[in-house]
């Protein structure tokens, strides 16, 4: 499984603050962060540790089997956002953080 | 060393931030939120949708970080009117301007102060219970509405216009906008966006919300999404990931078969101007032209009129949402071409040039009215650093009346009618238990007099 981040996110960064493998994008320091509407969770990088849902002060963030129905387009949207950001750029994006 | 004073003016969410970003830096500093109004959080409270009450819940991580912390609430108190910018300066070593953008860009065109015409933000102020709006009269007894702009307001007020009364009934939304929306003969929503779809600023998700409501139609003409090749390739090398789902699902909507059972429907139109409102009395209808997009000099794609008639829709209300802007303060430096205080990164510049000692700025008021919730955080984060590195380096000086009790007895003096953050607490307290009875997140008290009472405070001046 993994975590998913909604489109009530707010972009506070609470999440990237405690994620313990920085795989929340867009970073900070990357060219796309600021024009982000919200942020992703990366699957392949997730420990399902639960420290973002845990963090997020407007409970935007849920286990990939309990998204609710009207957020269910979010998996998708959220595969689609990973598969556009190669894994290099990810990569470098970690190591810069 | 005696611990740091900060005044913050404006309890919004960038007021908000900037004590929680404040407190975590320096632990010791005692700081006190002014706020204009008897409640709290700014326009988490009367600016956020109220069909977005997930969002909302950020009041709980605001009162924990800053009020939770020994963060005193100075509400119901206007800085500039009741305490000055300069007897500020004299009880705090630091001031840090919170203050937003609180009026709204205009659009230039004549009709536009035609009764009917009304700037977005003061239908959202209405609707979310804001007192100085709440005598506001709406008509909504045509059948159509137009929403000029393309942002997140425009999407939020078109949500409010077409939303059935049964979901009304389950959010904060104000008593007397509630009365008067299960009234509304309003039937559809023409919403304009000057540039292309491509250009539009909804985000995606908001975009997709207009799509799915109940009972609702959404409207979208293949032709007028139907990308140009400007933007084709705007999009293709520099467009950001909103802006394709964006196109994306503007393409779908466009193929949607017609859903002749809807209770309402809105229009989403591209590449259309308003260039007058016209009526006699008030609104009657508005005539709009078309745009084509051009490359401008600075490289952005920018409509340009194209020269054909005009089209005219009828409708008797039009709702104007082309931005915010910020006001000046009195005794503070203010940009009169970007509309907020000069400052180098949240450091207030003076009419010199060089910082002004002890005066800041977060938010709306110093990067211009952009971003969403969490950018403030960010913001915050960059004006407080500033602040703590002058006050490490010793190069702000303590205030002459540096003793909490020495404001405390000037307000008390000014402001019988303060109120604290016990006072708000009661508030709010009180408007979530009468929510509790109607299923509802709270009931919202809409009057100063009604918060004034909630909060035991007796109105003084």
């Amino acid at each position: 499984m993994t975590y998913v981040i909604t489109g009530s996110c707010i972009k506070d960064d609470s999440c990237v603050e405690v994620c313990p493998v920085d795989c929340i994008h867009p970073m900070p320091e990357a060219p796309d962060f600021e024009t982000a509407e919200q942020l992703y969770i990366d699957p392949a990088v997730c420990i399902d540790c639960d420290a973002c849902v845990e963090a997020c002060p407007v409970d935007a963030i849920f286990a990939d089997h309990e998204v609710p129905e009207k957020h269910a387009y979010t998996l998708e949207v959220n595969e689609e956002f990973f598969a556009e950001k190669g894994t290099a750029e990810r990569t470098a994006e970690r190591a810069a953080a | 060393m005696a611990a740091p004073r900060v005044a913050i003016v404006g309890a919004g969410p960038a007021g908000a931030f900037a004590a929680e970003r404040l407190l975590r830096r320096r632990g010791d500093a005692e700081i006190d939120l002014f706020e204009r109004l008897p409640t709290a959080w700014g326009l988490l409270r009367g600016g956020v949708a109220p069909d977005h009450q997930e969002i909302k819940r950020l009041d709980d991580t605001f009162d924990r970080e800053t009020l939770g912390r020994g963060c005193r609430f100075f509400g119901n108190v206007e800085v500039g009117v009741d305490i000055s910018h300069s007897e500020l300066m004299r009880h705090y070593s630091a001031v840090i301007y919170a203050t937003g953008a609180q009026t709204d860009k205009s659009l230039g065109i004549p009709g536009e102060d035609l009764p009917g015409s009304w700037a977005a933000t003061e239908f959202v102020a209405w609707y979310n219970g804001h007192p100085d709006y709440r005598g506001l009269e709406f008509d909504l007894s045509a059948r159509r509405a137009v929403v000029i702009g393309n942002g997140n307001v425009a999407a939020d007020v078109t949500r409010m216009l077409t939303l059935g009364p049964d979901e009304l009934e389950r959010t904060d939304v104000a008593d007397h906008a509630l009365a008067a929306l299960r009234e509304s003969r309003i039937e559809e929503v023409v919403v304009l966006g000057r540039r292309g779809p491509a250009q539009a600023a909804f985000t995606s998700a908001e975009l997709r919300e207009l799509g799915h409501l109940d009972g609702v139609e959404l409207r979208v003409n293949p032709e007028e999404v139907e990308l140009d090749s400007l933007s084709r390739r705007w999009l293709d090398e520099e467009g950001t990931f909103t802006a394709r789902k964006n196109v994306e699902l503007l393409h779908e909507f466009a193929k949607a078969e017609p859903a002749p059972g809807a209770r309402r429907r809105i229009v989403l139109r591209f590449l259309r101007s308003p260039v007058q409102i016209l009526g006699s009395e008030g609104v009657e209808s508005i005539e709009i032209r078309r745009n084509e997009l051009v490359r401008a000099d600075d490289g952005k794609l920018r409509p340009r009129p194209v020269d054909e008639a005009l089209e005219t829709i009828e409708c008797g209300l039009v709702l104007r949402s082309v931005g915010y802007r910020a006001v000046p303060l009195p005794e503070v430096p203010f940009d009169e071409d970007s509309f907020v205080l000069p400052n180098d990164r949240g450091r207030v510049r003076g009419p010199d040039g060089q910082p002004l000692p002890g005066v800041y700025a977060v938010g709306w008021i110093k990067r211009g009215p952009t971003g969403i919730l969490g950018t403030n955080k960010r913001d915050a984060g960059e004006t407080v650093a500033c602040l703590a590195e002058d006050l490490a380096s010793d190069a702000l000086p303590p205030p002459p009346n540096p003793g909490r009790d020495q404001i405390d007895a000037l307000l008390a003096e000014r402001k019988p009618d303060l109120v604290t953050a016990e006072h708000w607490r009661a508030i709010d307290a009180q408007e979530v238990s009468r929510g509790r009875d109607q299923r509802r997140p709270r009931v919202k008290l809409a009057s100063r007099e009604e918060l004034l009472a909630a909060a035991g405070v007796h109105a003084g001046s």
